[in-house]
């Protein structure tokens, strides 16, 4: 399987700096290098750099782009200005997420789909379908960019030493097309998945490992370290941001995970999976996303929620925190135990375990805004 | 890798320690290796009886849940509670500190596992796939 693994342009980069690779996706990528809690760490306390070419970019041009983008996309799209970067989903009719995303703002007909790996086949089908009625041109651009993702306090000090472009212009959630970074031309935009500052940076897959190298030359003193996917998923997770797959997906709403925050019900313009969405919020959830902590065990993804023998819900994503060290989890749970402070239990291989609800945010992103 | 001469060990990368009728068993540095850091370690109950080839207990690092297999029969007489405070010691020195030690059922299941020579050829076999 990993040999037949599509391999990013860092590929030889991740062997050489000892990245563990695994299959992800259909991918041959790094879970780590030095070891899943060490790169938690950096990206918190320093920065850590992220190959995340694997990721897909759909561009979308003509003078419908921006209505389109807005009709494949639960957040509104309207409220965009040039260089403006936001986060949603696409739903299907039912309400249920075919995947989140970031809609690029790069001009006025021009927008860029960033969407998630393991769904690039699948959302480029649905956009495509959807593309009918639109004055727009479609093209699935992931095999011709490559995608790198600084993160943490020092990413911008850090790249700022190989680029002349000031990237204190570039604001939370905006982006800057045409920047240099050391003699190479990249999209660079102040966003991540990490819950800390830091930039993503696209550009042509055959210059990506140079910049990798460049990059990690110029943060060695500042603690950078390179990061696998291991890392990118505890520290996505304790920033409370979503996984496709883990928290939702296409059987499960934006609403009933707790991302109606991105979810413009009250906005004229339709979007797929409006109708549906708006129904499930006026009926009242049946479900609902939850935080929970335990004080012993650890729960994983897939883990049963009970209350004595009967089910109730889910683990969606558990983790014994790298930063707080203490065992917590996302789970999907009938709505009488959603209240914080309720308890249930988690089955663990031949054990219930008990767990209390707590808040969702279990860490406070940094975020420079 | 480290491996340690004198003890057995399994395909599934445990090691045991045989003391007169009791088996002490733990995992090998390989296995603690593709583990990555382990966060917690789940112990068996003290007096539980397990069959050949149970999961004794799990050891979870930070990705993933993993089941440790006890190869031999047996019910456990002792368990490392030290591990409960301490289980990243797993990763700092895989053959000192040991999991749980059973009372053998049956010693002739011993026969069934590798010596450190046979172990590291095993290993080094598993890691040309």
């Amino acid at each position: 399987m990993l040999e037949n693994g599509k391999r990013t342009p860092l590929y030889d980069l991740h062997e050489e700096l000892g990245g563990k690779i695994v299959d992800f996706a259909g991918w041959a990528l790094p879970i780590q290098y030095s070891g899943i809690s060490q790169e938690h760490h950096a990206v918190r306390n320093k920065a850590g750099l992220f190959d995340v070419s694997h990721m897909g970019e759909v561009m979308v041009t003509g003078k419908d782009a921006l209505a389109f983008a807005q009709y494949l996309v639960t957040n509104d799209v309207d409220t965009l200005e040039d260089t403006q970067v936001l986060y949603g989903m696409m739903c299907n009719e039912m309400g249920g997420v075919v995947d989140d995303l970031l809609v690029y703002r790069l001009a006025e007909e021009r927008v860029l789909l960033v969407i998630n790996a393991s769904n690039v086949e699948k959302d480029f089908a649905w956009i495509l379908k959807h593309a009918a009625n639109f004055d727009v041109e479609v093209v699935n651009q992931s095999d011709a960019t490559a995608q790198l993702a600084l993160q943490g306090p020092e990413a911008e000090g850090i790249l700022q030493s190989l680029t002349e472009t000031n990237l204190q212009e570039i604001a939370f959630f905006h982006c800057k097309e045409g920047v240099t970074i050391k003699g190479r031309e990249c999209l660079v935009s102040r966003t991540g998945y990490t819950g800390e500052d830091g930039f993503e940076i696209y550009l042509q897959p055959e210059e990506a490992a140079d910049l990798a190298r460049d990059i990690l030359a110029a943060g060695e003193k500042e603690g950078l370290i390179p990061c696998g996917l291991g890392a990118r998923d505890t520290l996505r997770f304790e920033a409370c941001l979503p996984l496709y797959g883990n928290e939702f997906d296409e059987t499960i709403t934006p609403l009933e995970a707790g991302f109606g925050f991105f979810v413009k019900l009250d906005v004229e313009a339709d979007f797929i999976g409006k109708a549906a969405l708006k129904a499930q919020k006026e009926a009242g959830l049946t479900r609902k996303l939850v935080g929970f902590e335990m004080a012993k065990g650890i729960s994983r993804h897939g883990y049963p929620v009970k209350d004595g023998d009967r089910e109730i819900g889910f683990v969606t994503t558990g983790y014994k925190s790298p930063t707080l060290g203490k065992s917590i989890g996302f789970a999907l749970v009938e709505m009488p135990y959603t209240e914080m402070g309720s308890s249930f239990e988690i089955q663990i291989r031949k054990k219930q375990m008990p767990a209390t609800v707590v808040s969702k945010r279990f860490y406070r992103k940094n975020y420079k805004k | 890798m480290k491996i340690v001469e004198g003890l057995l060990y399994t395909k599934d990368h445990e090691w045991i320690r045989v003391e007169g009728n009791k088996a002490y068993i733990g995992i090998t540095d390989y296995a603690q290796e593709a583990m990555g850091d382990i966060v917690y370690v789940e112990l068996p109950e003290l007096d539980e009886e397990f069959d050949q080839e149970d999961t004794l207990c799990a050891i979870e690092s930070v990705k993933a849940a993993n089941d440790v297999f006890l190869p031999i029969s047996g019910r456990v007489v002792e368990i490392n509670e030290a591990l409960e405070e301490e289980p990243e010691a797993v990763n700092e020195d895989p053959y000192e500190n040991w999991i749980a030690c059973v009372e053998m059922a049956d010693e002739s299941e011993l026969k069934e596992l590798m010596n450190a020579g046979e172990y590291e050829a095993f290993v080094a076999e598993d890691e040309e796939e």
